[in-house]
């Protein structure tokens, strides 16, 4: 908020699918911005539309059944959603790159993983294939892996060294932005923490923007300036990492924190968010979060909360917090 | 301290590969007492689920004893082990994939208890059955539906419900949660809590999250490349890890607060093949405190008093 432009606006970006058993409302009007250089962290369940709003960022979202409603999402200044596929093209992968959750199915297996890099540099920069070549094997040195594995296919390295590769691939043409889609869910703790160390690193030396979305609150804490909580396909809660963390307002988000067993303390029971998330094709009116919440007044079932900047920099979508607001 | 229920002795499985024989579980030994719950937790392919099979006898065991109420239950003939099975059941990690997506609810609850021939009667059954559902939080409403039209949260309360429905005493959770969102892995882990108080039940709870296996353990194993390399109860596990991969395994969870002083310990290199594995440490590799003893010489899991038990040539 404190810069004056951010590299990322999105602006009541709404993504509908189509399907047999109804519309899914997978993203419901996503206010979201992100700055040069900030890392902001993008939780929420399974279900709750974070990919799908980064599929949205990227134009990939399978159309039919998918479609953008509505909605401007302006990056460098630019609306997205209005360039042609060719312009979206030239921007994926060299100013916008994608890592996703699974580096065993996100590579090629019959090409040697120099050669991927390399495909990417030649598809964006002008260069000969010997240039390509040689920056393939700095990107796979920069991720920490031998140049003269450049030559080995993916089956031939381990799930964390995939996923290094993943990343080299994704920094090859040095975006502005990366969204990091679940980057370490596949892979072991002490492989994921030599992941999240690289990924701190490089986001300094490249000084890229990134998207992180995870489950895990705790990878959030250790990599991410500010967080976005999502239910039902829109943020309820933005604030920067030590807010959130320190003073959680959304009931929603206070639940979620309750949920995680404490690695530090004993309990005999956790404190759960009773029942399920809402079914994506019919959701409840009002706050989406009414039927689950254990404060909920008749008010949250009539009408939707709006967003209410409670401190400065911590936005929350409740009514509770409605008294609380000053400004 | 409770009586002791299970007792695993030099638990052995090997597979055979084409690169050679693959040391799964290595020589694993631990005891559970009745009513408790031991976590055995590691990264993939440490072995962790092979041990809860072998101890089931899915996969049979190379070599070693599972003792089950002073009985060895490898020594069992089909028909011994058959009914001895009834005793001893296994919730799998994957509600997606673990059950028949063309049994409805009920059928899949009944399926143990057909198969065993419980009971005479439908009306039996079908008591049972709904008598289950109710013990493992499932709406009766549910009871004709088909797996692919409930959520992972209720899915696995079925595969709960399929261990249960036999009355057993001693329960492999072989990654129950690992599947589910932190909300209804909460929901998960009380209902295992509350089950375990209501029926005095014995887990063997796997697991590769450590904050999990925390909540729920009175004993923890950390397994690494087949074998045990450090056990303890649950508290002086995480006060006081004392194996360098105990060490750095704790460091680095990422934790769910702000500014927590943790020093994190990032191990180099990747866990090593267990296909035809060196003598010595399995860790040698990786370990900063590595001297040439860990090459030549394998590190036996021995008491270091107060319960604890550590396989490291440097921990006494």
């Amino acid at each position: 908020m404190s810069k004056n432009k951010n590299l990322l606006d999105i602006k009541n970006l709404t993504i509908h699918y189509g399907t047999d058993s109804g519309t899914v409302y997978a993203v419901d009007n996503l206010n979201l911005d992100i700055g040069y250089g900030e890392t902001l962290g993008f939780v929420g369940e399974t279900g709750a539309g974070k990919t799908t709003t980064a599929l949205g960022i990227m134009q990939l979202i399978p159309n039919p059944p998918g479609k953008i409603i509505d909605g401007e999402i302006y990056f460098e200044g630019e609306n997205l959603l209005n360039k042609t596929e060719k312009e979206m093209r030239d921007i994926r992968g060299s100013k916008i790159s994608m890592i996703f959750q699974d580096p065993m199915t996100s590579l090629n297996p019959v090409m040697t993983v120099g050669d991927q890099i390399a495909e990417m540099i030649k598809l964006h920069d002008k260069v000969t294939n010997e240039e390509a070549d040689k920056r393939a094997k700095e990107m796979l040195e920069v991720v920490g892996i031998r140049k003269e594995r450049a030559k080995d296919y993916p089956h031939q390295f381990s799930g964390g060294m995939k996923q290094r590769v993943v990343i080299a691939i994704a920094l090859a043409c040095h975006p502005s932005l990366i969204i990091a889609d679940e980057p370490t869910t596949a892979l072991d703790v002490t492989i994921q923490a030599q992941v999240l160390e690289l990924m701190k690193d490089l986001k300094v030396k490249y000084d890229t923007s990134m998207i992180m979305i995870t489950h895990d609150l705790g990878i959030v804490a250790e990599i991410c300036d500010n967080v976005a909580i999502m239910y039902a396909g829109s943020v309820i809660e933005y604030a920067d990492v030590n807010s959130l963390y320190n003073n959680p307002l959304h009931p929603y988000t206070v639940g979620l924190f309750n949920s995680i067993p404490d690695l530090d303390s004993e309990q005999e029971e956790l404190q759960v968010i009773k029942g399920h998330t809402p079914d994506p094709t019919n959701l409840p009116s009002g706050c989406p979060f009414h039927p689950r919440c254990p404060q909920a007044m008749d008010k949250c079932s009539k009408e939707k909360p709006n967003r209410i900047e409670v401190e400065p920099g911590h936005f929350v979508n409740c009514f509770l917090h409605e008294k609380t607001n000053k400004l | 301290m409770g009586d002791r229920l299970l007792e695993v002795r030099n638990l052995k499985k090997y597979f055979k590969t084409k690169e050679g024989m693959l040391h799964a579980v290595d020589d694993v030994s631990f005891n559970i007492n009745k009513g408790e719950t031991l976590g055995l937790v590691g990264e993939s392919g440490c072995g962790k689920s092979t041990t809860g099979r072998a101890i089931l006898r899915i996969h049979e065991p190379t070599d070693g004893e599972v003792i089950y109420n002073n009985e060895n239950i490898l020594k069992y003939d089909k028909n011994k082990k058959k009914k001895m099975l009834r005793k001893m059941q296994i919730v799998f990690q994957d509600p997606y994939s673990s059950l028949n997506p063309r049994l409805s609810v009920f059928d899949l609850i009944a399926d143990p208890l057909y198969v065993n021939k419980i009971y005479k009667t439908k009306s039996e059954l079908s008591d049972r059955v709904k008598e289950v559902m109710d013990l493992v939080g499932l709406e009766q409403r549910l009871i004709n539906s088909y797996p692919h039209e409930l959520d992972g949260g209720r899915r696995q309360r079925i595969g709960i419900a399929r261990a249960l429905a036999l009355r057993p005493e001693f329960i492999v959770l072989d990654e129950p949660v690992s599947a589910l969102d932190v909300c209804i892995q909460a929901q998960i882990l009380n209902l295992m809590n509350k089950l375990q108080e209501q029926l005095g039940l014995t887990y063997l709870f796997i697991s590769h999250d450590l904050s999990v296996v925390r909540h729920v353990s009175d004993v923890i194993a950390v397994m690494y490349l087949g074998k045990i390399i450090e056990l303890s109860d649950y508290k002086s596990m995480f006060i006081d890890p004392k194996h360098p991969y105990t060490q750095a395994l704790l460091s680095a969870i990422p934790v769910p607060k702000v500014g927590a002083k943790r020093e994190r310990i990032i191990l180099e290199g990747d866990v090593p093949s267990p296909v035809n594995p060196p003598p010595g440490c399995g860790f040698y590799g990786r370990c900063k405190y590595r001297e040439d003893i860990c090459k030549e010489k394998t590190p036996e899991l021995l008491n270091i008093g107060e319960g604890r038990y550590v396989a490291c040539h440097f921990v006494k």
